[in-house]
């Protein structure tokens, strides 16, 4: 059985806490980016191990300061999909543990998975990696 | 005497990889190390990052198929089939059963494929180099069958939204019972050089343990997940293809350590052997792909169908806006999940174990950059 859920930003960590004990599994996260709409809309796929349901919870950012707290502190395997988002769509995670870029050199510009990047011409060669 | 106990210590990073063989790929993991023993680690990836997400926003559904391939390049059937039943699931499309079953055979002997590797370089990684021989001989007579439907040996590009690219002939389908009947008594083999070898044994016993919470938490599939002792396999939980028609057991672990990691996976193959001899012998008369257009428009909308990979859950989110390409296009890897876990478990273990643990993970890195 599948549901789905929109929410609040606000209301993500309350109901986080709510439902970890039935949906203890995270699938994953993803954010999909809707210039028209003026939002970046977060993706939270959740299952349950025991009877197999799934949540699907949905939650809308502004896209000019897409903010939202981190759930890495429920599901901890949430701190790689965060810095995913993170790199891909510059979606900021407050509380997150260790907020860095994770596919992208920690030099990069710009968010490549939002619909009006635009690929650089020239790509700089990263100077130090650390 | 007295000037060694002045000597001062103190504790330093060594950085294992992106080149190093025993990290399979382009893995960087930056250990911090106190004289042998792990006391943190980072890993680094990102090395085969070719934006794969952002490609297929600008190609048609048909056009991402073989990027799909490039995932998971030791077992492509599997990145290949989630992706078509994805779609398949947004455009209401059923495919002949004859392609369905073309599709679990292929998908279980890309398992034995992806399985063999995985036991010849883990075993290499001990030091054992004769699995690695026998591994690779069982493999490459699977390729070799690939090869005779595909034209390919590791790239498939092989199934189609609405079916397979080509039937299976008949000479496909006698050397492949062929090949299942002889693999059964090659398993045994392994078991023999490795299941009970003390050295075998002292190297992964224990070593690495992972607990079930923690395997839950951290979002590990697959084996991985199983090895922890909790019995989740989409296969069963969520049938896919004929998989529900099929008759075969789910292995799991009890401790989660190295070598019931280990177990688990040389169980598989012989489930998967199973598999493909049902399969083979099930194998209906019938078309093995329906008429779908060139350029398919799904209608507005999303989904997402998990396909139990080798490695575990591997699931494309699909959201479309009704035109010939994807909205967005997210793939949800095992490896990349799998492998998050790693600088909880290698924490206190001794850089050789360092190499034991990885290799128990079975990460292949062009599915973690994507």
């Amino acid at each position: 059985m599948t549901e789905e859920k929109k929410i609040s930003r606000e209301e993500l960590l309350a109901t986080g806490e709510n439902i970890k004990a039935q949906y203890n599994f995270l699938v994953f996260i993803t954010a999909v980016d809707y210039p028209e709409r003026n939002v970046i809309g977060m993706v939270y796929h959740l299952r349950s191990l025991g009877n197999r349901d799934t949540l699907i919870i949905k939650i809308d950012l502004p896209r000019e300061k897409p903010e939202i707290a981190s759930v890495a502190g429920i599901w901890p395997a949430a701190e790689w999909h965060e810095r995913e988002v993170f790199d891909l769509f510059g979606v900021n995670f407050l509380g997150h543990p260790d907020l860095r870029r994770i596919l992208l050199p920690p030099d990069w510009e710009g968010s490549p998975l939002r619909k009006d990047y635009t690929k650089p011409g020239v790509i700089k060669r990263p100077e130090t990696i650390k | 005497m007295n000037d060694l106990k002045n000597l001062k210590t103190e504790e330093y990073f060594l950085s294992m990889g992106p080149q190093h063989p025993s990290t399979h790929g382009v893995l960087r993991l930056i250990l911090k190390l106190d004289g042998e023993i792990v006391t943190g680690a980072t890993p680094d990836i990102g090395y085969l990052h070719r934006g794969l997400e952002k490609i297929a926003e600008n190609r048609a559904y048909i056009q991402i198929i073989p990027f799909t391939d490039r995932l998971d390049y030791l077992s492509s059937m599997s990145g290949n089939l989630a992706f078509v039943l994805t779609v398949e699931k947004l455009a209401g499309i059923a495919p002949p059963p004859r392609a369905e079953y073309i599709r679990v055979i292929m998908a279980e002997l890309n398992r034995l494929a992806s399985h063999l590797i995985w036991l010849g370089t883990f075993s290499l990684d001990l030091g054992a180099v004769t699995p690695f021989l026998y591994c690779f001989r069982e493999r490459e007579k699977i390729l070799d069958l690939f090869e005779m439907i595909t034209g390919s040996r590791l790239t498939y590009n092989y199934m189609r939204i609405g079916g397979v690219a080509a039937d299976l002939s008949a000479q496909f389908i006698k050397d492949a019972a062929a090949f299942i009947q002889d693999f059964k008594f090659r398993v045994a083999e392994y078991e023999a050089l490795l299941t009970q070898n003390p050295i075998f044994l002292a190297r992964t016993k224990n070593v690495g343990i992972i607990k079930a919470d923690k395997a839950i938490a951290y979002g590990l599939t697959g084996p991985m997940l199983r090895a922890s002792g909790i019995s989740r396999d989409n296969r069963r939980d969520f049938p896919y293809a004929i998989y529900d028609k099929l008759s075969f057991d789910i292995p799991a672990g009890t401790v989660g350590d190295c070598w019931d990691r280990y177990a688990v996976r040389v169980r598989e193959m012989r489930e998967s052997a199973k598999i493909v001899e049902q399969a083979l012998s099930g194998l209906p008369e019938g078309n093995f792909k329906t008429k779908v257009p060139l350029s398919l428009k799904p209608p507005a909308g999303e989904s997402y169908a998990p396909v139990e990979s080798p490695r575990g859950e591997i699931g494309f989110y699909l959201v479309s806006n009704g035109t010939a390409k994807p909205y967005r296009l997210k793939i949800r890897t095992p490896s990349f999940c799998n492998l998050s876990i790693i600088s909880h478990v290698i924490k206190g273990w001794k850089v050789a174990d360092v190499v034991a643990i990885l290799g128990t993970f079975d990460v292949v890195l062009g599915e973690i950059d994507r």
